[in-house]
C-alpha cells in the first residue's frame, strides 16, 4: 500500500474492505449467470436510467456547478439507449464468437471486481454507461467518483442497482464510495482483490491507475484539432463546431479545441461564426482571455472556468459580449505553450488558427494534437477526399471524425457508427492502454479455445507422364513454332537428340543448348535465358538427368518472368503455404516444358525442385516451388538403357531413400504412401537386376518408372533426416548424391525407427508411427517377421544386403576418409545438416548431437546401425495410432 | 440439506454444528447456484467448523458452483465430495 493510505482511519479501511467483499463476492456469484440471465437484468436497468436522465442530470448540475442540464440529460440518454442499443444483442457470456472455419472459439471470463473512477465533467451519464458495462459483462463495480461529483454519482449507482438487483443481479454487484478521497483512491488501487482499475477522468487519476502495478483501463484528456478545410460544406461546419463546443458547456474532452482554417475561408469563416452567436475576441481580449482560463504555469485550463456559459467566462474575464453569447473565439498566431489557448479547454472557449496551405495547417493540427491530445479526437471537415485521408495519417487520434461534430461524433452512435461509449481511449500516445471507445470487451477476459486444424494436404503432379519404351514418341502431339533442346554434350553425342528430334512436329523450329553436366551455375542459366529469348521459344525439351533438367526449370522460370529474384526466391521457409517469397503468376512469356529423363534417380522431370550453384559467391541456391514442375514428363527407359553400373547403383539408391523418406515423412499421406510403398518394391526387385544386367529392359524400364514414383511421393510429402546428412557429407568430401544418401540410409531407417528423443511438432502427426510405416514395407517386400521390432530389423537387414550388392562402400571409412579429417569436418558437418531444410519433415526431430551420431555410425560403417540409436523401439503403450 | 433454499439448510447446518462429532456432510448435488447469501452462510459456517474442530465436506459441488467458492476463497475451508 502506498504512504498515503496511512491517513485512513480504521473505520475507513473497515468500510472500504466492507464494498470489497461485497463486490468480491457478488463477482464470484456472478460467474453462474448466463446470457440469458444478464440480458434481463440489463434492459431494466436502461429503463430505470432513462427514467430518471432528467433527474439525474439535475442533481449534476446542482453538485458540480458545471455544463448544461439539458444536455446533461441528453448525455444521461445516450449512456443508457444508444449504449444499451449497441450491447444489447452483443454476447458477452460463455462462447462470444465462434469461427468454425478456423477451430476457433471466444469464451468471455469476468474480470471480478472493477475499481472505477468517473469524472466531473460526465458524472452521472459515466456512472450509467460504467453499470450497463458491468451487468452485461458480469463483473462488479466499486465506483470512485470525482469528489465534486459523489452525491449525484452515488444516487445514479443506487437507481442501477436496484433495477439491477430486482431483476436477479447479486447482491453488493456495485457500490459507491462516499465522501471519496484521493486516500480512499489509492486504497482500492492496490487491494489484492481489485482486479482491473477503470480510470474516466484527469490525467492525475489515470496516472495514479497506471502506476498502481494493477491491470488498468485509464483513459485521459485530450486537446481536439479541427481543420476546416477550404471545400468544406461552411454552413454546416460551423454549425457542427458551435453544437459540439457549446454541448454541456464544452465538458465532453472530445470536444473542439482549436480550429485551423484554411485562409481562403477563413474571413467568411469568422464572419458567420459572429452571425450563429460566437463573439470574436481582438487580440486584446484573445491575450486577457489566454491569461485568464489557463495556468500559466502548467498551461493547463483553470477549473473554474471549466464547464461554465461563454456569457459567464466573459464576465470573469472582463469582455464585454452579447447576452446570448454561445462561445468565445479567440484568435491565434501559432500552436504551443506560448499561445495559452491552444490548450485544452473543457468550456466554450474555442482558439482558431489562420493557415496558408494545406500543408501547413496539417502540421498545426498535428501541434494541437501533440500539445496533449494525442491518441484523442481530431475533426476534419472537408469535402476532399485525399485531404481527409492525409488528415487521417498526420493525426495519432483514436477517433477521427469527419464532417460531424467532434464532442457528441466521438461519443459514437449519434453522428456515425462508431461504438457508442464515455469513456475514449487515447492509445500510448495519450498513456492509455487501449485506443477504442471502451465497451463491452474491454471488460472481459476473452479466453481462445482452439481446435487442432488438420494442415491441408495435397497431391500435386505434373499434368502429363508418358513412361515405357518409345513414350519419346508422344513428343508428336506438342505443337510448337519454336523449341529448345536443353541438353549435355554427352547425350548429344550418343545419339538421343536425334531421337527426340525425330518425334518434334516437323514444323517447329528446333534449337540444341548443349550445357555442361554439372548442377546449373548463374551463367548457364543466363545463357539459356538470352537463347530462349532470341528464338523466342514455346517450348523447352529437357533432355538429361536432374543438373539439365533442374537448369531448364530455372531458365524456364526467368523467361517467362525475368523480374524472379533467384536469391530471394531461394529464401528458407517451413511451410509452404505460409512461406514469406511467393513466386512469380504474371508471365511475360508462356513456356511448355517436357522433361524426359536420361538418369532413375532423381525424378526431376516430375519434381517442384531445382538446385543452381552460384559458384561467384561459392553457394548452392535450391528453388522449391510447383511452378517449378514440369508440364510434361516422358519417363522413357530407352534413354538409360547404356547408364553405367555406378551410376545406376547410386541414382537407384536416390530413388530408394526418396521413397522410404517419403514414407515415414510427417507430410505423409496415403497418396504419396501409395507412390511411395511401389517405387520401394520396385527398387528392391529391380534396382539389383537393372545393376548387375544393364540390358535388362524390363528391370531398366522398373527402376525409371520407380524413380518417377518415388519422385512424385517425395514431391509431395517432402524427404528427410537422410537427405540433410547426404547433402552435407556430399557437399564437403565431393561424394555423389546418391552414394552419400547409401551410407547414410540403414542408419537413418535404425535412427528413425526408435522412440526419438524429440519428437517432430506437426498437426499431422498423431502419434510416432514411423517404426510401424517401415514394418508395412517389410510386409510389402515379404520379408518376414511377426512384431513391429522384427519386421524393422529384417527391412534394415535387406536393405544393408541391397547394398553390398550394390557395391557400395560399408561405410565412410571405407571412401579413404581418415578418422582425424572427418573429426575436423564435424562441426561444419553437424552445422549443415542442421541447416538443411530436408529434415523438417523427418518423423524424429534430429538433435545436433544426433546428427553427429549418426554421422559417425555412418563412418563405422554397416552393422553398426542399431548402435546410433536403435536400441529400443517404441512399445505399443508407446505410440498412438 | 434443503436444496431449493440452501442457506436455510447452511443455517441448519450451522445450529447442527454443536452436536456434531468428526465431519459434517452437507449434499449440494441437487444445486445448480448459490447466491451471496449463501456464501456468507458459508463463511459463518467455515469459521463454526474452525472453532469447533468440525471438518465439513461438500458433497456433489457442481463447476459453476465450485468456481464460485474458488472466487469467493472458500474452497481451502471445506472439503469437498463426489
Amino acid at each position: 500500500m502506498p504512504e498515503s493510505v496511512a491517513s485512513l482511519s480504521d473505520d475507513r479501511i473497515r468500510y472500504l474492505e466492507n464494498l470489497v467483499s461485497q463486490a468480491r463476492t457478488a463477482a464470484a456469484v456472478f460467474t453462474q449467470y448466463t446470457q440469458e440471465d444478464v440480458d434481463r437484468i440489463v434492459k431494466p436497468m436502461v429503463l430505470a436510467g432513462l427514467a430518471q436522465a432528467q433527474q439525474l442530470a439535475r442533481l449534476a448540475i446542482d453538485e458540480t456547478k458545471l455544463g448544461v442540464l439539458e444536455d446533461k440529460a441528453i448525455k444521461n440518454m445516450v449512456a443508457t439507449e444508444f449504449v444499451y442499443n449497441y450491447v444489447k444483442d452483443k454476447r458477452t457470456v460463455g462462447a462470444i464468437r465462434e469461427f468454425p472455419e478456423r477451430g476457433v472459439v471466444e469464451l468471455a471470463e469476468p474480470i471480478g471486481v472493477v475499481f472505477s473512477l468517473t469524472p466531473i465533467t460526465n458524472p452521472t451519464s459515466t456512472v450509467l454507461f460504467k453499470c450497463i458495462m458491468a451487468i452485461k459483462t458480469r463483473n462488479a463495480f466499486i465506483f470512485g467518483p470525482h469528489p465534486g461529483a459523489w452525491r449525484c454519482c452515488a444516487e445514479a449507482v443506487r437507481i442501477m442497482y436496484e433495477a439491477a438487483v430486482k431483476h436477479g443481479a447479486p447482491e453488493g454487484v456495485f457500490t459507491c464510495i462516499e465522501s471519496p478521497t484521493l486516500q480512499d483512491n489509492a486504497y482500492l488501487m492496490h487491494h489484492k482483490d481489485v482486479a482491473l482499475i477503470d480510470a474516466t477522468g484527469g490525467w492525475g487519476a489515470v496516472k495514479a491507475a497506471y502506476s498502481s502495478g494493477k491491470p488498468a483501463l485509464g483513459v485521459g484528456p485530450g486537446n481536439t484539432p479541427v481543420y476546416l478545410e477550404k471545400t468544406a460544406d461552411l454552413d454546416m461546419a460551423l454549425v457542427d463546431i458551435i453544437t459540439s463546443k457549446t454541448f454541456d458547456n464544452g465538458t465532453i474532452c472530445a470536444s473542439e479545441q482549436t480550429v485551423v482554417i484554411d485562409d481562403e475561408i477563413y474571413d467568411v469563416a469568422l464572419r458567420k461564426f459572429a452571425e450563429l452567436g460566437a463573439h470574436i475576441c481582438n487580440p486584446k481580449e484573445t491575450q486577457v482571455l489566454g491569461r485568464t482560463v489557463i495556468d500559466p504555469e502548467n498551461g493547463r485550463m483553470q477549473p473554474m472556468a471549466v464547464g461554465q456559459k461563454a456569457t459567464d467566462i466573459a464576465r470573469l474575464v472582463g469582455l464585454s459580449v452579447k447576452p446570448d453569447t454561445k462561445l468565445l473565439i479567440a484568435p491565434i498566431q501559432g500552436v504551443g505553450r506560448e499561445y495559452p489557448l491552444s490548450a485544452e479547454k473543457l468550456f466554450p472557449v474555442l482558439a482558431v488558427c489562420r493557415a496558408r496551405s494545406v500543408d501547413e495547417a496539417l502540421k498545426l493540427c498535428v501541434d494541437v494534437n501533440h500539445l496533449g491530445g494525442l491518441g484523442h479526437t481530431a475533426v476534419i471537415f472537408s469535402r476532399d477526399d485525399e485531404i481527409i485521408r492525409k488528415f487521417g495519417e498526420a493525426v495519432n487520434a483514436g477517433r477521427i471524425i469527419v464532417n460531424s461534430p467532434g464532442s457528441i461524433g466521438a461519443l459514437g452512435g449519434v453522428y456515425n457508427d462508431m461504438v457508442p461509449t464515455f469513456s475514449f481511449g487515447c492509445g500510448t500516445g495519450g498513456g492509455n492502454s487501449t485506443m477504442d471507445n471502451v465497451n463491452v470487451y474491454h471488460y472481459l477476459n476473452i479466453k481462445r479455445m482452439a481446435w487442432r486444424t488438420q494442415a491441408h494436404m495435397w497431391f500435386r503432379v505434373p499434368n502429363q507422364i508418358y513412361f515405357n519404351m518409345n513414350a519419346v514418341e508422344n513428343l508428336r502431339d506438342f505443337s510448337s513454332r519454336s523449341t529448345i533442346v536443353v541438353t549435355n554434350p554427352a547425350l548429344e553425342q550418343m545419339g538421343y537428340v536425334d531421337i527426340v528430334r525425330r518425334y518434334i512436329p516437323p514444323q517447329t523450329l528446333v534449337k540444341v543448348l548443349a550445357i555442361p553436366d554439372a548442377e546449373p551455375e548463374v551463367k548457364v542459366v543466363t545463357q539459356g535465358v538470352e537463347a530462349l529469348n532470341f528464338y523466342k521459344v514455346d517450348q523447352i525439351i529437357a533432355l538429361g538427368g536432374g543438373s539439365v533438367i533442374d537448369a531448364a526449370k530455372i531458365m524456364k522460370l526467368k523467361y517467362e518472368s525475368p523480374e524472379a529474384d533467384l536469391e530471394e526466391l531461394a529464401a528458407p521457409f517451413l511451410d509452404i503455404r505460409k512461406r514469406v517469397v511467393q513466386y512469380p503468376t504474371e508471365k511475360v512469356n508462356r513456356v511448355r516444358l517436357i522433361a524426359i529423363s536420361t538418369t532413375s534417380g532423381t525424378g526431376s522431370e516430375v519434381t517442384p525442385f531445382a538446385v543452381l550453384t552460384d559458384k561467384e559467391r561459392g553457394r548452392k541456391v535450391t528453388l522449391a516451388d510447383y511452378s517449378l514442375s514440369p508440364d510434361v514428363a516422358i519417363v522413357d527407359p530407352q534413354f538409360v538403357m547404356s547408364m553405367p553400373k555406378r551410376l545406376t547403383a547410386d541414382t537407384g539408391i536416390d530413388c530408394l531413400v526418396h521413397a522410404l523418406e517419403a514414407g515415414v515423412s510427417i507430410h505423409a499421406s496415403a497418396y504419396t504412401d501409395s507412390n511411395a510403398m511401389q517405387a520401394i518394391r520396385l527398387a528392391f526387385k529391380y534396382l539389383p537386376i537393372a545393376y548387375e544386367n544393364p540390358r535388362d529392359e524390363e528391370a531398366r524400364s522398373m527402376m525409371h518408372n520407380a524413380a518417377c514414383i518415388a519422385a512424385l511421393a517425395f514431391s509431395n510429402a517432402s524427404v528427410g533426416v537422410n537427405h540433410a546428412l547426404a547433402h552435407a557429407f556430399g557437399a564437403r568430401f565431393g561424394v555423389a548424391h546418391g552414394r552419400a544418401n547409401a551410407l547414410m540410409l540403414p542408419h537413418v531407417i535404425a535412427y528413425n525407427a526408435s522412440v526419438p528423443t524429440k519428437f517432430m511438432p506437426s498437426p499431422n502427426v498423431r502419434g510416432y508411427i514411423a517404426h510401424k510405416k517401415y514394418a508395412t514395407m517389410a510386409d510389402l517386400l515379404g520379408l518376414g517377421g511377426v512384431t513391429v521390432e522384427e519386421k524393422v530389423a529384417r527391412l534394415l537387414e535387406a536393405t544393408e544386403q541391397l547394398l553390398d550388392r550394390l557395391e557400395i562402400p560399408r561405410s565412410i571409412a571405407e571412401l579413404g576418409i581418415s578418422r582425424d579429417e572427418f573429426e575436423r569436418a564435424m562441426p561444419e558437418l553437424a552445422k549443415n545438416a542442421f541447416d538443411d531444410p530436408s529434415w523438417r519433415s523427418n518423423p524424429r526431430m534430429p538433435l545436433v548431437s544426433e546428427l553427429v551420431e549418426l554421422f559417425w555410425s555412418a563412418y563405422r560403417g554397416r552393422g553398426q546401425a542399431k548402435a546410433a540409436g536403435a536400441s529400443r523401439q517404441p512399445t505399443e503403450m508407446e505410440v498412438c495410432v | 440439506m434443503n436444496t431449493d433454499r440452501p442457506i436455510d439448510g447452511l443455517q441448519q447446518a450451522l445450529e447442527n454444528l454443536d452436536g456434531a462429532r468428526g465431519e459434517v456432510v452437507l449434499d449440494f448435488s441437487g444445486r445448480q447456484r448459490i447466491d451471496p447469501g449463501d456464501i456468507q452462510a458459508m463463511e459463518k459456517l467455515a469459521a463454526a467448523a474452525d472453532e469447533k474442530a468440525v471438518k465439513i465436506v461438500l458433497q456433489g459441488v457442481n463447476v459453476a458452483i465450485y468456481k464460485v467458492l474458488k472466487l469467493a476463497k472458500l474452497t481451502t475451508r471445506f472439503a469437498f465430495a463426489a
